[in-house]
């Protein structure tokens, strides 16, 4: 859609996908944007493969079905590249990241011949390090945040400081565990 | 001036049932309305309410309740889905009956078989019949803006009808969309407190509701009760009005888009005018002359309203998304059928579409242009499309062979 | 029987009954002689009756009137000639008659 910018996330149930997405949803429309996140519900089952959609606009949004031809895709678990077409109807001007330890240059031949951009970041071991424990959606959220160059990065940082205060009012440590994946992130993506 | 958010529908009623003034809310979990209740029990929980929250043991038993409650004297609400709905059937019944101005959010799903728990419109034109008003909503905002108006619109002395507050499950109850909402205090003073004129526990009048009513009573009740939906109409426009000088937001019995040149017009209820609306905009930034009418007040039914929007279009599309299984045509093809009885005007072709969460994308929604387009020019496209589909109705984006 | 002043029968029509079929005032009931439904006639026999008052809580429709703990004679307005009474009596106090006019 003109105008609108189409977000699609791959992952699995449990990895925080539509938390994500909603995520997003939320830090655009800090920045005075029109949004939409949903999630394309099915049965709930931990680990089969769940999709969640953006859609992020100047101008109000009226459309009400799922993306088909997205801007841009994140994949959150790689093992979905082998099982799901992720990059099925993205634009070639748009990027495809997915969360991986391996290179862009290694990634991209498991695209099924996608020749636009390819971006990569290994969130898994930012949040093991960080955090203790694989939640890969906040460093995904992070660097779809500067795949798409939705909001400065700083802007982005005040904005996710706040919410993550708010999200985690009893838990203090656990706003300055994120904050530090959302920077490491923000600098650890490859391909661009 | 509303406050500006980013909430899904289920997260928006459950803000406007807080500032509802209701006295009592009775519901069970049912997807995809479960998060209304489980919002509005922490509201509840956390002493942001006053009301009563009743977590009964079924969908029959939350009716139940809140017709009791209601009788009573209370303001009662409740929300509910597809077989939870079905499940409320009887006491729909009784509730619309007694002329108890309840309200409920209605999430709309598939109800079963073959199982399926997403969106279409059979759990509440399974309700249709059941003597309760039924609003259906595009986006978030239109379904916290209609389930607030069902307040004032059921409990208005010519209607005092129940109403149902309709709104697309999934499609717009889990999805974050941006919205505009009112302060509780706002919402409080406009929906005003519950003041029936008789209810259960007055003790200055005695009365007993619901007896039995024999033969010579009953077609009288029917025909007062009907009284009471037509009313409605009117009431409908009236409370949009007040609703309008609050929120500044405009609401009528439907919404017509792009329809005073249009050639090929879309009737449609729910969240895939959303989409029809972003069609219509791109087909006609290529000249062409198509529009949309939105049905906002499926019941009552707004006859003269929706003849007077497409009487003068050419070929009309009537969305349907729930199987009649008449062999005809889905309920509101029915309905369009009777609003243009004797008027002559468009030809009119039903679709049946977006069944059981079946996703309405922009290409289906352009297809049905394109056979509107057929029909206007008649002869062979048309003569093809009723040799296959017969000359009732259609399935959009089915599987044939 | 009137209600807010319109007398509710066969020939009221839809704009003038009560609303939903509502009925006000309490022991409307007592309005309906339901006497004349009877076939069979309790009739005391009053050198029997202990004033036990094991008929009175077992009458259906409070036809046993009692008062400062004696029961009365029976309201035959309201009496359906059911037969409980006459069946409870331990003392053959009440007897079962066939209702003529």
């Amino acid at each position: 859609m003109e105008g609108v910018l189409e977000i699609r996330w791959h992952g699995r149930g449990g990895q925080g996908v539509k938390t994500a997405a909603l995520l997003l949803a939320d830090v655009a429309f800090f920045t005075g944007k029109q949004v939409q996140g949903f999630p394309e519900y099915g049965p709930e089952r931990m680990g089969a493969p769940v999709t969640a959609y953006n859609r992020i606009s100047d101008e109000e949004i009226l459309i009400h079905s799922n993306i088909y031809e997205p801007d841009y895709v994140a994949v959150v678990d790689e093992s979905l590249l082998s099982t799901v077409a992720v990059t099925g109807g993205l634009s070639e001007k748009g990027a495809v990241l997915v969360n991986t330890a391996k290179s862009p240059a290694q990634v991209a031949p498991l695209l099924n011949g996608y020749k636009g951009q390819v971006l990569t970041i290994d969130a898994g071991k930012i949040s093991e390090e960080v955090l203790g424990a694989n939640f890969p959606n906040m460093p995904m959220l992070a660097a779809v945040v500067k795949m798409t160059n939705l909001l400065p990065e700083k802007v982005f940082m005040e904005n996710m400081e706040d919410s993550l205060k708010h999200k985690f009012a009893t838990k203090p440590k656990m706003v300055e565990g994120n904050m530090q994946v959302l920077r490491r992130s923000f600098g650890e993506v490859q391909g661009l | 001036m509303g406050k500006r958010d980013r909430l899904s529908g289920n997260e928006a009623i459950a803000l406007a049932m807080k500032g509802m003034n209701l006295d009592v809310v009775a519901a069970f979990p049912i997807t995809p309305s479960t998060e209304i209740p489980q919002y509005f029990s922490q509201y509840v929980a956390n002493g942001e309410t006053d009301t009563l929250f009743i977590p009964v043991e079924s969908e029959h038993s939350a009716m139940s309740a809140c017709i009791g409650a209601q009788a009573a004297g209370a303001r009662a609400s409740t929300a509910t889905s597809s077989c939870g709905l079905a499940l409320m059937y009887e006491m729909l019944h009784v509730g619309a009956s007694l002329r108890l101005p309840m309200t409920m959010a209605c999430v709309t799903r598939a109800l079963t078989g073959p199982i399926n728990i997403h969106n279409d419109h059979g759990d509440a034109m399974g309700a249709r019949d059941t003597g309760w008003i039924q609003l259906y909503a595009e986006n978030a905002q239109e379904a916290y803006d209609n389930y607030i108006m069902a307040v004032k619109i059921a409990e208005d002395k010519q209607v005092l009808t129940p109403v149902m507050a309709c709104q697309d499950g999934f499609i717009t109850s889990h999805a974050v969309e941006n919205i505009e909402l009112l302060s509780d205090e706002e919402i409080g003073k406009f929906v005003g407190l519950y003041e029936p004129a008789e209810y259960l526990l007055n003790e200055e009048e005695k009365v007993a509701m619901g007896p039995y009513d024999a033969p010579a009573y009953l077609m009288e009740h029917k025909r007062q009760q009907a009284e009471g939906m037509m009313q409605a109409l009117p009431v409908i426009e009236k409370v949009a009005a007040e609703f309008a000088a609050l929120s500044g937001r405009h609401y009528g019995l439907i919404e017509e888009y792009q329809t005073e040149d249009a050639e090929r017009i879309l009737v449609v209820l729910g969240s895939t005018a959303g989409t029809a609306k972003q069609v219509i905009k791109n087909l006609r930034a290529k000249g062409e002359k198509v529009g949309l009418v939105k049905i906002r007040s499926y019941r009552p039914f707004p006859a003269a309203a929706v003849a007077k929007a497409i009487k003068k279009a050419k070929a009309v599309a009537v969305m349907d998304k729930a199987e009649g299984m008449s062999g005809i045509g889905g309920p509101l093809f029915g309905d369009i059928c009777v609003a243009m009885n004797g008027l002559g005007g468009p030809r009119l072709i039903d679709y049946m579409y977006g069944l059981g969460g079946r996703d309405v994308r922009p290409e289906h929604i352009e297809a049905v242009y394109r056979d509107l387009a057929a029909a206007m020019a008649g002869k062979a496209d048309e003569e093809q499309l009723i040799k296959k589909a017969g000359p009732y109705y259609r399935y959009l984006a089915l599987r044939e062979e | 029987m009137k209600q807010k002043g319109i007398e509710i029968n066969d020939r009221v029509s839809w704009q003038n009954i009560t609303l939903a079929g509502a009925v006000y005032g309490g022991g409307t009931a007592k309005q309906f002689a339901t006497g004349d439904w009877r076939s069979m006639r309790p009739v005391m026999v009053w050198e029997k009756c202990k004033q036990c008052l094991l008929c009175a809580p077992v009458c259906p429709d409070s036809s046993i009137p009692v008062e400062a703990g004696k029961r009365l004679d029976f309201d035959y307005d309201h009496c359906k000639g059911c037969g409980v009474c006459v069946q409870v009596c331990p003392f053959e106090a009440i007897l079962f008659k066939k209702e003529e006019k």
